[in-house]
This record gives C-alpha cells, sequence and structure tokens, in this order.
C-alpha cells in the first residue's frame, strides 16, 4: 500500500525494535484512517477547482487548505538551487501564534478576573469559572477577526492567482489581544477590513505592508471610536454574563488601566501592588496585554527560534528604560523608569509587534536603531502628552514609517563605501 | 606567509553521500556532448556539420561576437549531431568517439599544439584562444565567458569547493601538481593570478604554489566561492574586470603546455545519498552520464526512464554538478563543461508529508531554531531531496541572506533591485562582484523561497545588455 505520510526514515528517532509493532500499529492505524482519506479527498477536489472547473473560484481556499495539511511536493525548478531547507513562512507564522499563547490564555482568565472583581464575587469565582467566562468573551472576537481578515485575504489571493500568505495568522489573533474586552463585534470586523485591505493589500501582501496590519487596527478603532477604546473608562472589564457564566455588575463599575490612572491629576506614583499584578497581569487593559509573564514567555520562544530579532526587542526595552529614568530624573513623571516597562502595552508591543520583521528595520544595526526610538517615543508619548496615557500603540506606528529611512542610511554607508573604493583605484 | 582570511557567515550543509578518496576510471565510447548552455553569455556559431571528422581540440561552435573564443571537442572522433531545440537554439553538439577505451591508455589522435617557447602573455592567450581553453575562463562582472579583448587586473583561481558533495580538490590534485603549477605560471603571464585555498588544505602545491597570490580562507560555505574570494582580496569595482578558472582547468592547460594536446580528463565526485558507494571517477568533460551511473544508484537503471521521471516513481534528481548550483539532468545527458561533481539526491515529488509546519521532524536539516536539528550537532548527516518545502513569498524575515553570505554587500537588498529592474541602484549595491552561485545558500536558507540564483542571473543578463 502506498503509503501517505512521513516520508521513510522520518520517523523518531530511537524508536528500536522494541516498540517497533506498537509504532507500526500506530503508523498503520494513522496512516488508513487519517492520512489516505484526506490525501484522497484532496485528489477528489482538484479537478473541480482547477482553471474551468466547476468551483474555480475557490482554488485558493483549497490550495490553502492542501498546504496546510501536506508539504507540498513541488521540487525545485532547473537553474535553481536543487535543495532546500525545511523553513517556510507557515512555519514561522505557526510559531509566532504558538508565542502568543500564554498572553491569551492569561487575557481570557484575567476578562474574568476583572469581571468577577467588579462584580464584587472575586472570593467565590472559581479559576475555570474565571476562564470560561473570558474564553467566551474573547472567542468571538477571535472568529471575527479571521473569518474577515481571511475572508479578504482568501479572495485577494483568488483574485491575483496567488497562494494565501500566512501573514494574517498572526496578525488575526493579535487583534483581539490588543482591544478592550468591550469592543463591539461590528466594529472590530469594520477596523480589520480597513487594515487588510488598506494597510496591506493594496501594498502587494504579506512582506510588501509598511504598517503593522494590527497596529492600524488599533489604529483605526482608537481615532474612530475613541470612546469605547478608552473614554470613560468603563470599557475594560466585562460587565455583563455571557452564558450564565460570570457576574452582572450592580453599578456602572469604573475601572481605569494604570497608565489611565496615572494621566489623571494628583496621581503620586504607583502603589507596589499595582506593579506586582502588573507583572502578574491581572489589571484592566486590553485583552492580551497585561500579564509580563505570559509575554515574556512567548518572547522566549520567539527569541529561542530567531523569529523576532533578540537586537530589536532589546533596544525597545533599552529606549523605554533610559527615556523612563530621564524623565523621572527631570521631574516630569511620577511613574518610575521600570514601571513603564511592565505597565499598559509596552511589553506586549516591544516582544509582537516592535519585532514585526516585516515592517521593522531590516539591515542589523538599523534594528538597534529602532528599537531604541520606539522605546523613547513611546515613554515620550506617555510622560508628556495627556491626551494618550498609552504610546506603544503610536510610537511603532511611527517608527514602521521611518524605518525603511534608517535603513537607507546603513545601506547608504555600504553604497558610499564602494564608491569611495572605485574612485580611488 | 599566506594571508588567513577568517570568514564566520555562512553555512556547511552535511549531506550523506559523499565521495571516498578512491577513484576508478569508467569507459565511455560511444557520444560526447558540449552544450553551449554551460558557457554564459555565449552566442554560438557552429563551425561543423554532422558527419565531419574532428580530432580532439578541433572547434565544433565559436562566439558570434568573438570568433576568436572557440569551443573545442574533447574526443576525437565524427560529429554525430547538431540538436537544435525551439526557435533553432542550439542545444548540444555531439561527437562520436573513435577510440574505444580511453581509460585504458590507448592513445588518442589529438590536435597537436605547439605551446609556444618565450611564453609571453600574448602567446598564452592565442595558445588558450586556439586550443579553447579560453572558453573556460570566465569574468566578472557578469559571470560569463571571458571576453579576450578586456585586460583583466586579476585571475582568481579558487582551489576548493566549499559546497556540500563537492569534489575534495586537494585529492584530485595528487599526481598533477606539475601541471597544475604549470597552468598557474602560464596564467600568470595574462595578469596577476590569485590562488584562494582553504584553511583545512595542506598540500604544497597549493600553500605554497608559484608565481601566484595565496590566501587561505577560513570558514562556511560559499567560503571557496571564488565570489567571495575576490570581494575580500581584490573588489571589482564598477569598469574593471576579473577572470575567473576552475582549478581543475587550470591542470587542462598545464597539460596542453606540458603535451601539446587538449585533455579535458576529470576526476569527478559521484555523490549524494542516492549514489550505493560514492567515489571518485576519472571522466572526460561531454562524456554520456549514463556510462558513469551504470548501476552504480540506489535506484535500478531500468528505474531511469522518461516515463518514470515523468511519473515519477522512485525518482531520484541527477545533477550535472553541484548539487547547490548544478542543473537537473538525466541519466541520458551529458556531463556539463564545469562540473565537478555529478551528485544525486531524491527527488521527494511523492513525499506527501503530512502537518510539516507544525510537526517536530526530527530528521530534517533546518538552519531555523524552530526545528530541532541543531541539537544533533554538526556531525549529522542528512538526507535531502529536491522538495522546495513551502510556497514563495515576499520577502518576510530579513538579515536571512546576510547570514550566508560572507561579503559586504546587502544581499536583501540587491535582490531586491534586481527584482525591482533598478539598474543604478543594483551597481551601486555591488551587483558587479557577484555569481548566481554566491546566492546558492541563501537560496538554500530563504524561508520565502525565492529563486535567487534565477533571479541573479536574469538581473546580470539584463544588465550586460544594457551596459553593451
Amino acid at each position: 500500500m502506498k503509503s501517505y505520510c512521513f516520508p521513510k526514515k522520518q520517523l523518531v528517532p530511537g524508536w528500536g525494535s522494541k516498540y517497533f509493532i506498537f509504532h507500526f500499529f500506530i503508523i498503520s492505524l494513522y496512516i488508513v484512517y487519517i492520512m489516505n482519506p484526506i490525501k484522497k479527498l484532496f485528489d477528489n477536489i482538484h479537478p473541480y477547482v482547477e482553471e474551468g472547473g466547476k468551483f474555480h473560484a475557490f482554488r485558493s481556499l483549497v490550495d490553502g487548505f492542501e498546504t496546510f495539511a501536506f508539504v507540498p511536493n513541488t521540487t525545485s525548478r532547473v537553474g535553481s538551487v536543487n535543495i532546500h531547507d525545511a523553513i517556510d513562512s507557515k512555519r514561522i507564522m505557526s510559531f509566532v501564534v504558538i508565542a502568543l499563547l500564554p498572553a491569551l490564555l492569561f487575557g481570557m482568565y484575567n476578562v474574568g478576573y476583572q469581571n468577577a472583581l467588579a462584580a464584587g464575587h472575586l472570593a467565590d469565582a472559581t479559576f475555570w469559572g474565571m476562564f470560561w467566562y473570558g474564553f467566551l468573551a474573547v472567542l468571538p472576537k477571535i472568529i471575527v477577526s479571521y473569518v474577515v481578515g481571511l475572508g479578504i485575504e482568501f479572495t485577494v489571493a483568488q483574485w491575483k492567482n496567488e497562494e494565501i500568505q500566512e501573514g494574517f495568522l498572526v496578525s488575526g489573533i493579535i487583534i483581539p489581544m490588543i482591544v478592550p474586552v468591550t469592543c463591539p463585534l461590528w466594529m472590530l470586523a469594520i477596523a480589520v477590513a480597513f487594515s487588510v485591505i488598506l494597510a496591506k493589500e493594496i501594498f502587494g501582501g504579506t512582506g510588501m505592508n509598511i504598517f503593522n496590519p494590527a497596529l492600524i487596527t488599533r489604529a483605526f478603532l482608537f481615532f474612530s471610536y475613541p470612546s469605547a477604546m478608552t473614554g470613560d473608562a468603563t470599557v475594560w472589564v466585562a460587565q455583563d454574563t455571557i452564558l450564565g457564566l460570570g457576574y452582572k455588575s450592580a453599578d456602572v463599575y469604573t475601572a481605569a488601566t494604570p497608565l489611565g490612572e496615572a494621566a489623571q491629576a494628583g496621581f503620586q506614583g504607583f502603589a507596589p501592588e499595582t506593579i506586582q499584578n502588573a507583572i502578574t497581569g491581572l489589571i484592566p487593559g486590553c485583552i492580551g496585554e497585561t500579564s509580563v509573564i505570559a509575554i515574556a514567555l512567548g518572547g522566549l520562544l520567539l527569541l529561542c527560534t530567531g523569529i523576532a530579532s533578540w537586537k530589536t526587542m532589546l533596544s525597545v526595552f533599552v529606549g523605554g528604560a533610559a527615556t523612563g529614568y530621564l524623565m523621572q530624573a527631570l521631574g516630569l513623571t511620577h511613574i518610575l523608569w521600570y514601571e513603564h516597562l511592565v505597565l499598559g502595552g509596552f511589553a506586549f508591543g516591544a516582544v509582537f509587534m516592535a519585532t514585526d520583521p516585516v515592517t521593522s528595520a531590516r539591515t542589523e544595526c538599523g534594528k538597534y536603531v529602532y528599537g531604541l526610538l520606539i522605546g523613547f517615543i513611546a515613554v515620550l508619548v506617555r510622560v508628556l502628552n495627556p491626551g494618550y496615557p498609552e504610546g506603544m500603540m503610536l510610537a511603532i506606528l511611527l517608527m514602521n514609517l521611518f524605518a525603511s529611512l534608517i535603513d537607507y542610511c546603513f545601506v547608504q554607508r555600504n553604497i558610499n563605501m564602494r564608491a569611495k573604493r572605485a574612485a580611488i583605484k | 606567509m599566506a594571508k588567513v582570511i577568517k570568514l564566520r557567515k555562512g553555512l556547511d550543509i552535511n549531506l550523506r553521500g559523499k565521495a571516498t578518496r578512491e577513484t576508478l576510471a569508467v569507459d565511455c565510447p560511444g557520444e560526447y556532448a558540449l552544450m553551449p548552455d554551460d558557457f554564459c553569455g555565449v552566442k554560438p556559431k557552429v563551425v561543423v556539420k554532422e558527419g565531419d571528422a574532428v580530432k580532439a581540440g578541433d572547434a565544433l561552435f565559436v562566439d558570434k561576437l568573438h570568433p576568436e573564443v572557440k569551443f573545442v571537442s574533447p574526443v576525437s572522433g565524427t560529429v554525430s549531431m547538431v540538436e537544435r531545440g525551439d526557435r533553432r537554439k542550439l542545444l548540444s553538439i555531439r561527437v562520436k568517439s573513435l577510440t574505444p577505451s580511453l581509460s585504458k591508455g590507448e592513445g588518442e589522435d589529438s590536435r597537436q599544439f605547439t605551446p609556444p617557447s618565450e611564453g609571453t602573455g600574448e602567446a598564452i592567450k592565442a595558445l588558450m584562444l586556439e586550443s579553447g581553453l579560453f572558453a573556460f575562463l570566465r569574468q566578472r562582472p557578469y559571470d560569463v565567458v571571458a571576453n579576450p579583448d578586456d585586460k583583466p587586473k586579476a585571475i582568481f583561481v579558487s582551489a576548493f569547493n566549499s559546497m556540500p558533495l563537492s569534489q575534495d580538490f586537494e585529492y584530485v590534485l595528487q599526481g598533477q601538481e606539475a601541471e597544475f603549477q604549470a597552468g598557474l605560471s602560464a596564467l600568470a603571464k595574462l595578469a596577476k593570478v590569485y590562488l584562494g585555498v582553504s584553511a583545512k588544505q595542506t598540500a604544497k602545491a597549493l600553500t605554497e604554489a608559484k608565481d601566484c597570490e595565496v590566501n587561505i580562507f577560513d570558514g562556511p560555505a560559499p567560503a571557496g566561492n571564488v565570489g567571495v574570494q575576490i570581494n575580500h582580496v581584490c573588489p571589482v569595482n564598477k569598469g574593471e574586470v576579473v577572470w575567473t578558472m576552475g582549478a581543475e582547468e587550470v591542470i587542462f592547460l598545464g597539460r596542453l603546455l606540458k603535451t601539446g594536446k587538449v585533455d579535458f580528463t576529470r576526476t569527478i565526485a559521484l555523490a549524494g545519498s542516492e549514489v550505493k558507494a560514492p567515489k571518485y571517477y576519472k571522466v572526460k568533460v561531454g562524456q554520456k552520464l549514463t556510462t558513469l551511473l551504470n548501476e552504480k544508484l540506489t535506484v535500478k537503471n531500468e528505474k531511469l526512464t522518461a516515463e518514470n521521471e515523468k511519473s515519477g516513481a522512485g525518482s531520484v534528481r541527477i545533477i550535472n554538478g553541484n548539487v547547490m548550483t548544478g542543473l537537473k539532468t538525466t541519466a541520458e545527458g551529458f556531463l556539463g563543461a564545469h562540473a565537478t561533481e555529478v551528485n544525486v539526491i531524491p527527488e521527494g515529488d511523492h513525499a506527501d508529508e503530512m502537518l510539516g509546519w507544525i510537526m517536530p521532524r526530527f530528521n530534517t536539516f533546518s538552519t531555523h531554531r524552530s526545528y530541532l536539528s541543531w541539537l544533533f550537532g554538526k556531525k549529522k548527516e542528512y538526507v535531502i531531496d529536491a522538495r522546495i518545502k513551502g510556497g514563495e513569498r515576499h520577502m518576510i524575515m530579513s538579515g536571512e541572506y546576510d547570514k550566508v553570505f560572507p561579503m559586504d554587500i546587502y544581499a536583501g537588498y540587491l535582490v531586491k533591485a534586481i527584482i525591482a529592474g533598478d539598474i543604478d541602484r543594483q551597481e551601486a549595491l555591488g551587483i558587479y562582484e557577484v555569481a548566481p552561485e554566491d546566492f546558492a545558500i541563501a537560496e538554500f536558507v530563504d524561508s520565502s523561497k525565492l529563486e535567487l540564483q534565477r533571479i541573479v542571473r536574469e538581473g546580470l543578463d539584463i544588465l550586460r545588455k544594457e551596459n553593451a
């Protein structure tokens, strides 16, 4: 029988003869009941979606799913390198999604926690009760974000006769994580559509965009519906029950984010508990951005796999800390320098958004400058602009714009060196 | 003492099936072929007809623009076929050999040249042009066959190939040291010769070669690429020309000077995971591969047919040249003019590997840390098939190419300039210094799966046309 599974010799090493029978059994079941039918299914569908087929309009969709199910069997063409590294953008993007999971799962829990806290039922709320409440509050946002975003991507891919690009897998999960839990779904849908079309697809898709699509989504919401994004501080906490889970707050409960508090008059510095909670993540805020520990777990994965540049990530923190220290020394703020790094979206932005390879600086030296400036501007906005308690989004978007200018300087240095060498000779 | 140049960037790919140091001879009665496509940038003009008798060293075709550059027959015999493709493009000229068994030392009735006694640069050049050896000189910029009217500022020879499964030149050189030195000395009459030697090579014929400047390169692939060596020793600026020659082709020149005969016998490595016992073989340029591959692959001979090629049943990929830079061919193909090895790897077009994007894939090689191959160390040998293993995307990750591109050139930016067709920017970013083969490792590691070598080749061709 023809085996549709791993190529031979691709099995787990060290599985000696002792486990052979067991191994053989599992693999055979796997092949017979899962692999062959799926492969056959795709083989059967193919004629319908190819050029001239009845369902040609779904080619990109079928292609997308098939390349996820099976590594494409396409081999390299004559005239290009004959062998390739196993890495591809699917793997890279999937790993970013995995890195985002700790922050997402914690965010779900925190949504439930804040709900219970608001209703004054923290004592009798269970862990799982709070988690499932948050899960149900967040899941619709994830679905809306993916359905709208991927829908547009699939359509564009079909229209341009290209393969589906995986970039939105990451954006689609980041977007629900950087909005308040009360953000209405229709707003989210409009914002996602706006950003996928105008920030990404018109530039040519993943790899060609200037601005981070997830941040454009947030910026769109932020400027179009300010009351739903910050405003009167009721947006950060879900205050209703969902399918019988959670609690309904008795009165209108207001809970500002710590940064929101800090922006108000009469602020004299945070209590140590606030900072502790900011590190664990039990503070009001956007769904995924609150827990520094969860973000650090994801950041660690990104750094270990080399997907995110440590240069960018480190310099954002260094830039933020240095500016925070300067502001503190100048007496402009009561927020201590390290508090900037754990509050609001700073850590999330530094780990997941600033390091986006497409929109960040591409030269190795440029990454330091790019990161330092993000940290600098984020803290600058937080401290000096009373209108915006949070500056991370604006800082990253601004530097997205300037990333190519930074690169230009470093590339130009190389060009000048070459021109000079030619002139001497 | 030779200068040691340490290179940090690059990547050594450890593939299974390296050739052991043992040389066998292969008989090749029958057809030989010379393919104009092996000589980049040449407009071929055929100077023989089918049925003509030629001797080894007689021209088969010449360059239309420089008729003095001749491309000569590797064997004596009769021209059996002038093969043309679409729009009468010349594909190959085949010569049927008269000598039944070359390997048994049977003398061949080659054309006799008279090596110049005084050995001036002009005389050497004239001999090389007439004997077809000039055709083996390549030039930077553009990586095409050298133009005899140019005055090169240097000639570069790399004595090692750092790509996986490549020929070990130090081993090939054994017993041919005198010819190699004679070739180098002759080249030195044309321009200053630089010899690039690997830090692992200890043969005196290399490290203490005369009439040339020896530079020792210590680092991973592509340190053996002559382009990398030029970039570190004597970079090419706009308007300058550097010639390069393969190390084994320098031996051809030495042989010619010694015997007055053209002898394109190479010791090539037949290597790769699909070769039963990878070894070295003495073959001639243009030899039919069937004779070389006969019963030496893991797949049966009868399976290497054209039908199986299409259906992909148990198919292997036979590569004319190195696995990183060579062209896919068939068992019916002929050994390329510049090929120093023939690599055979699995084609993999029927692998149907499931959920590759998330599986651990322990036995898969990757430079990326999301796979675990970095845990198994550098000693582990891998079998890599010819699949691309992903879809082509725009350039997403940054700095991927630069990690394996040991020149002071922003590889990613150069590739983008070539894609965009911006000639001024290509020049500014250093396109004159590169050849497609320099991008081979970058193309291997690229997660966006762009065909860098093809992009660079096309870019160079366009640039050459524009500058002509």
